[in-house]
């Protein structure tokens, strides 16, 4: 079971159960409330008329190196999606300052990862806002 | 000159002491190599050939005195005593300790200097013409620009694991000494019809094994609009980059292969979208870097000896005319200090001539100093009666080499000697060459003249845009030298063109001597520079003396 990480540290994942869809899956109609997997390849522009119908959207990162997944959900807040959002993968606990201020709320990683990098490892860094040079050039104007 | 908040300093601070935990946790297993990588480039530290090298940021080539006396201290103390000033306006140590890094860091921070984003898949040093602000030509200093954007790309969250690294440049001036068409982002301040301040924006240039000239993709941006434009730009290419190979990883290759124009329309699409929710960047912030990089006080004197030693001087004559730029203030001049001794290694400095130049920046320069992309040092702001004593303190600490702008100002990567990316080596080669024509003594004769070396195809020497760039391979264990011409690196930018098979490591510096005996007898006059000369004869004539035996040059 994969780990879940946020600012107050580690948790169990509750959405371990789910089935998550795609976004072509999601475009032929859902009749529930869904969690969504958003390739990191996706164009999300079409999304918004789903969001109500949207339990979470999780970005993978099959690679911390890959940073792809930072500007899809930064794009995907930008389009206005308020709703949990979840990157899942390898992502290493020097990332999270960057995961939470691209826009996502949580970490999914799984559980040798979790041991190599422990929970103290992760809520050293969980002091992520209001450090930013970003967030005070947004509220320069 | 730009000093930091209360902000940039704690994020120094706290950059260092994260760093330091980093390397705790990579020596105690939390991280494994492959994650440690980016985390130490991201903190300028590569892994060369024979160690540790740590890349140090000099934002937009500029620094104090006291700046300039840390970096020798440094080198003292935790290197070798001297450091090496690169084509990016960062400065490398080539020898220091893993262990010894968070404390050099700590030393850096206690100058309001950094390591940051010098290396990595990431937004790098932004670099800025190295006359700044004392330029004659320049319409505006691009420095304010070049800061907004160092703080704009510090730690951004969306842009630290990029497909590749990403170089962005700024010139104020219409003639281009940043090179900025060969940056992935090249921004020039210019005027619109009505008179109003704003940028033109270059992307997609870049050198390495696919060298390609910027393109504009936005003729007129108004500055208020520079960090979503740039952000549209940047998120883009973070998307739609290649990541299957780093080859074809830079924005130079998205442009190439999607089109220019449907690019451009991807990027004002984001922007609309990002600018809707940028409230835009508050032009007091701008105003108030402005003044941060307001012009020191100068203070026109009348500069008698200055004209006399000139006259009377032939030493000092033929320095001033080399290594003298205009200044905005008649009474004033930018002063380069040629870190290209003959037969020594371009870009490097010792502590100790690091501490005079720290000396003479604060007694005679109104304590600047720049960096240059050529691999010199500028002393921007020097009154013109003060420049016959400058000259002197250079000379005597071997530092006055009359030579900027010939063909012994070579700029050269570490090569071989130092880079274990190189192929082959470029510091000698650049000696040699520098050796040769001193010895022949034509390199006045010779006359303005860009050479440029890499050591390998990366291209760090900028060999594409040299007049004539050296590039340094390895052919079955031996190294083959291949020769282009007519590479441009201003305003008028141009790749060169390859002249042909490479030369042996023994042969390179005389078929340099036939090329330039050939411009020598080929060219219009003595005013007629050898890339004019290029211009207006082509390649044929430099490629018979390259190749005398070669028929099918000539048919």
């Amino acid at each position: 079971m994969k780990t879940i990480v946020r600012d107050d540290g580690f948790h169990l994942d509750d959405l371990a159960e789910e089935v998550f869809i795609s976004l072509e899956e999601l475009k032929l109609g859902v009749e529930t409330p869904v969690c969504l997997h958003l390739a990191n390849d996706a164009d999300p522009a079409e999304l918004p008329m789903f969001f109500p119908w949207l339990k979470l959207v999780r970005i993978p990162f099959p690679n911390f190196a890959d940073g792809r997944g930072f500007s899809l959900a930064a794009r995907v807040r930008q389009l206005g999606y308020t709703g949990r959002l979840r990157a899942d993968g390898h992502l290493i606990a020097d990332q999270y300052p960057q995961v939470r201020r691209s826009g996502f709320d949580e970490v999914a990683i799984d559980e040798l990862h979790a041991a190599r990098q422990p929970e103290f490892q992760w809520k050293m860094r969980t002091g992520w806002r209001g450090t930013s040079y970003q967030q005070r050039l947004l509220n320069s104007g | 000159m730009y000093k930091y908040s209360e902000f940039d300093e704690s994020f120094v601070r706290a950059r260092v002491t994260e760093f330091r935990d980093q390397v705790a946790r990579r020596i105690d297993g939390s991280l494994t190599e492959e994650e440690f990588k980016p985390l130490r480039l991201k903190n300028g530290l590569y892994l060369q050939l024979h160690a540790y090298m740590l890349r140090v940021a000099i934002p937009y080539g500029t620094l104090n005195s006291r700046q300039m006396r840390q970096l020798a201290m440094i080198a003292d103390r935790w290197d070798k005593g001297y450091g090496h000033f690169t084509t990016r306006q960062n400065v490398q140590y080539n020898w220091p300790k893993l262990a010894d890094v968070p404390d050099i860091l700590e030393a850096l921070a206690d100058v309001s200097m950094h390591a940051i984003q010098t290396s990595g898949n990431c937004i790098r040093n932004v670099t800025a013409d190295h006359f700044a602000g004392a330029a004659a030509d320049e319409i505006e200093d691009p420095r304010p620009i070049a800061e907004l954007l160092r703080q704009w790309s510090t730690d951004h969250p969306e842009f630290q694991y990029l497909p590749r690294k990403f170089k962005i440049a700024v010139t104020g001036s219409p003639k281009d000494r940043a090179v900025t068409r060969a940056h992935d982002i090249g921004i020039r301040m210019v005027r619109n019809s009505s008179g109003e301040p704003g940028c033109e924006i270059l992307i997609g240039g870049g050198l390495g094994r696919t060298p390609m000239v910027g393109k504009v993709v936005r003729d007129f941006l108004p500055t208020g609009d520079l960090l979503p434009y740039i952000e549209a730009i940047l998120r883009v290419y973070n998307l739609q980059g290649r990541r299957d190979n780093k080859y074809k990883a830079r924005i130079k290759i998205l442009v190439h292969e999607t089109g220019l124009e449907e690019l451009k329309q991807q990027i004002e699409a984001e922007f609309a979208a990002r600018k809707a929710l940028f409230p835009g960047i508050n032009m007091k912030l701008i105003e108030n870097l402005e003044s941060a990089f307001a012009p020191p006080g100068h203070d026109p004197k009348p500069f008698h000896n200055f004209i006399d030693r000139t006259r009377h001087d032939p030493a000092f004559r033929a320095w001033a005319g080399t290594n003298l730029s205009e200044h905005r203030i008649a009474e004033y001049s930018i002063v380069t200090v040629s870190l290209k001794p003959v037969g020594g290694t371009p870009g490097d400095a010792t502590s100790k001539q690091m501490n005079l130049l720290a000396d003479l920046a604060e007694r005679y320069a109104h304590d600047e100093l720049r960096v240059s992309h050529e691999q010199n040092i500028i002393l921007p702001h020097v009154a013109k009666s003060d420049v016959p004593k400058v000259f002197d303190l250079l000379n005597g600490a071997g530092l006055a080499t009359a030579n900027v702008g010939l063909i012994s100002d070579i700029i050269a990567c570490p090569g071989m000697d130092y880079c274990a990316l190189a192929t082959a080596r470029s510091i000698p080669v650049a000696q040699e060459i520098s050796k040769r024509f001193d010895e022949l003594r034509l390199e006045r004769e010779i006359g303005p003249i860009k050479i440029k070396i890499s050591g390998c195809i990366n291209a760090c020497g900028h060999h594409h845009v040299g007049h004539i760039g050296i590039l340094g391979l390895d052919r079955k264990g031996v190294e083959n030298y291949q020769i282009t011409l007519g590479g441009d690196a201003t305003e008028n930018a141009a790749i060169g063109e390859r002249a042909g098979p490479g030369f042996s490591a023994s042969a390179l510096v005389p078929a340099l001597e036939r090329l330039l005996d050939a411009y020598l007898e080929n060219r219009a006059g003595p005013d007629e520079s050898f890339i004019e000369s290029y211009r207006r004869l082509g390649s044929l004539p430099f490629k018979t003396a390259l190749y005398p035996s070669d028929t099918r040059i000539a048919a």
